[in-house]
């Protein structure tokens, strides 16, 4: 693919980017990087206490017997808005460098690309700053980090493909990003990241009539069609995968780690495809 | 600053060929574009077709200075962007040999927060060079744009001079082979503008082929070897720049119609100065005189009541806003008294101004200078063609003869 060959063939290029974006990120901020970090913490604070301490949720045990909503939760929290930032910072990259664009000649997938670089850059500084956590509290999860790498560059990859389609479309159609700020939240809570997809979604579709649950939601819909709906969304995959390389220490299913792998290849390979089409009258249209 | 240069690189091959090329812009009835008003109208946004080059075909020869000129709106700069690769052509096909940088505008994408350094670097690559490279030529770059001191504060704390200035600088050291400019040639203050003028006089001599476009006919004149000339998106014609550029300024600007001016008129208004004219050495109207040819200005004047000892007096300022002379009658003759309606004549017997275009401004004062009966600022616009001498540079052109002893 062209695409691929000009943002190789741009790798200087790309760094500098990746550069401009972090270190513009916390320019003239006193705590600087600590930002990064305070972010999802704050987060988790939140929905800890809304969703353990004040609705019970309950968890899975981990492997070594660990019990932590705050830990679970960042697990895959983490991941999900590296996608959400990438994603929206893409979608703004295109018109934030117009004079960029509109001006000088470069491959202009590397704006997005670089974008989503950088927030990669900030996602495996929390990823390590979690992995400690785990370590702390008795996680062994260092075997399985290797993983979670290769994971996050398919994820990356995920993002990067709709990156590449919703930053030409938001070039042409200004009020995508607006669609896609009320997609994002839909999107976060049909993603088990505050809740565990074994326990509160697969369980609950797919159990049997008991004394104590004679209804279960299987038998109101009477097929599993809306489990394989609701793993569509390669979020899924990736929370599950996340979950149970550094929360449960062990394999997810494996259509959980097949199925975001091909996603990814899938949404880059139409990403560049929408990219392609529509970047030719992009200098004109911004 | 002598015409004539021979190229130099590998002759006949073609560094630039633009082959039938026709680039259309979309006027759109309403900017706002929204999902929503996309659906409700089933489509895009209605627009209406603008072709901004039609059909342009032409090379540019490996190692020659090569000039756009046309009016506003002629399609040079959208032909400079097609050559970027900014812009696509919608039909045509445009090839370009070796490296191109293009000049558009200076320190795009630089970064407000980031240092002059850093900015350096990261303009570079943007431009397509290796840090490698740019460690080499990074001490030239600054060197180039005078901003050792500043070099690592941030580019927001720049002054607008400083910011362009290094945006130039880097833009100029990227070495291309084609190096495309925009208008960008006027830039900081005299000395740099020196550096810039000898840094171009350097990638000319070592070869490098330039493609300009610029309003200043002169700056095609004496830098370019070939030139074309657009107009309203086609190719007019092509050729040596100088006679070229004599076609196109005699063209165009037998447009100028006499009610131009557009100047404005304060005093006291006991005598006004109603209408200026230029008349040729026939003594018959015209707008358009050429250097070295006898001219008279008439300026034509009503005064509703007696004025005693009135003083004319008159400024030139070329288009670009230079004073180029102001003469009053105050020592040739002062009349006792006026009243009524006449004129007043000021014969040239050659002119010394040199082409271009030049305003008039005219003043009615008493003897002393200190009452204005009527200020008429740009009470007139007149051109002045090349003629003899023909290569003449600032405003006049001294009359003299050359002597080779």
């Amino acid at each position: 693919m062209t695409v691929v060959a000009e943002v190789a063939g741009s790798r200087e290029l790309l760094g500098n980017l990746v550069q401009r974006e972090l270190r513009g990120k916390y320019k003239r901020s006193t705590i600087g990087w600590a930002w990064s970090m305070i972010n999802p913490l704050a987060l988790a604070l939140m929905y800890t206490l809304i969703f353990s301490v004040v609705f019970k949720a309950k968890l899975p045990p981990s492997g070594s017997g660990l019990n932590s909503y705050p830990l679970y939760l960042l697990t895959a929290m983490l991941p999900f808005n590296f996608m959400s930032n990438g994603i929206n910072g893409s979608m703004g990259a295109l018109i934030a460098n117009s004079n960029l664009v509109k001006k000088v000649y470069f491959p202009r997938e590397v704006l997005i690309v670089a974008q989503v670089l950088s927030w990669d850059v900030s996602l495996l500084i929390e990823m390590g700053v979690l992995s400690v956590a785990f370590l702390v509290v008795g996680n062994m999860v260092l075997p399985w980090l290797p993983l979670v790498v290769v994971f996050v560059f398919f994820e990356t990859l995920f993002v990067i493909g709709v990156g590449l389609a919703l930053s030409v479309l938001n070039v042409y159609f200004r009020d995508v990003q607006h669609f896609v700020a009320i997609f994002m939240q839909l999107w976060f809570y049909a993603t088990p990241v505050i809740y565990d997809y074994q326990t509160q979604i697969r369980d609950r579709i797919l159990a049997s009539p008991t004394a104590s649950n004679p209804h279960p939601i299987h038998h109101f819909y009477n097929h599993d069609w809306i489990l394989w709906l609701y793993k569509a969304n390669p979020m899924v995959g990736f929370s599950n995968t996340y979950h149970a390389f550094m929360y449960k220490l062990t394999f997810p299913v494996w259509t959980d780690m097949v199925w975001p792998i091909v996603a990814s290849g899938l949404m880059l390979w139409i990403g560049m495809r929408v990219f392609r089409r529509l970047e030719p009258r992009l200098a004109e249209e911004l | 600053m002598f015409g004539g240069v021979v190229p130099h690189g590998t002759p006949g091959e073609i560094a630039v060929r633009v082959e039938n090329v026709s680039k259309r812009f979309r006027l759109y009835h309403e900017r706002n574009q929204s999902l929503k008003a996309a659906m409700m109208r089933g489509g895009r946004a209605k627009y209406d077709e603008f072709w901004a080059l039609k059909d342009v075909s032409l090379e540019v020869p490996t190692g020659t200075t090569f000039g756009l000129i046309g009016q506003n709106g002629s399609g040079k700069s959208t032909l400079l962007k097609c050559m970027a690769k900014i812009l696509r052509p919608d039909h045509g096909s445009i090839s370009v040999r070796g490296k191109v940088s293009a000049l558009l505008e200076l320190g795009a994408g630089f970064h407000q927060e980031l240092s002059g350094r850093e900015n350096v670097y990261l303009n570079g690559s943007i431009l397509g060079l290796s840090k490698k490279q740019i460690d080499s030529k990074f001490d030239e770059i600054v060197d180039f744009a005078g901003l050792e001191k500043f070099i690592d504060t941030p580019v927001k704390n720049y002054s607008s001079g400083m910011y362009v200035r290094l945006g130039f600088s880097v833009a100029i050291n990227v070495d291309p082979d084609v190096l495309l400019v925009d208008e960008v040639l006027a830039v900081g203050d005299e000395n740099f503008q020196r550096k810039c003028s000898e840094k171009f006089a350097d990638l000319r001599a070592s070869g490098k082929t330039i493609v300009l476009v610029s309003h200043g006919l002169d700056t095609v004149r004496t830098m370019c070897e070939r030139a074309a000339w657009l107009e309203f998106g086609v190719l007019k014609d092509q050729g040596a720049p100088g006679d070229l550029i004599d076609k196109y300024v005699e063209t165009t600007h037998v447009d100028r119609v006499a009610t131009e001016g557009g100047g404005s008129h304060w005093g006291s208004g006991e005598i006004v100065c109603t209408q200026v004219e230029l008349l040729d050495g026939n003594g018959n109207p015209t707008l358009w005189v050429h250097t070295g040819e006898p001219a008279t200005l008439r300026f034509h004047y009503s005064a509703n009541e007696p004025v005693s000892r009135p003083v004319l007096g008159f400024a030139l300022h070329s288009i670009e806003g230079v004073h180029a002379t102001g003469i009053n009658s105050r020592e040739a003759i002062v009349p006792e008294s006026i009243d009524g309606d006449g004129h007043v004549d000021f014969v040239i017997s050659r002119m010394p101004l040199v082409a271009g275009s030049y305003d008039v401004t005219v003043a009615l004062v008493d003897e002393s200078n200190l009452h204005t009966f009527d200020f008429h600022t740009r009470a007139m616009r007149f051109d002045v063609g090349r003629g003899l001498p023909r290569e003449a540079e600032g405003v006049f052109a001294i009359d003299g003869i050359w002597k080779f002893e």
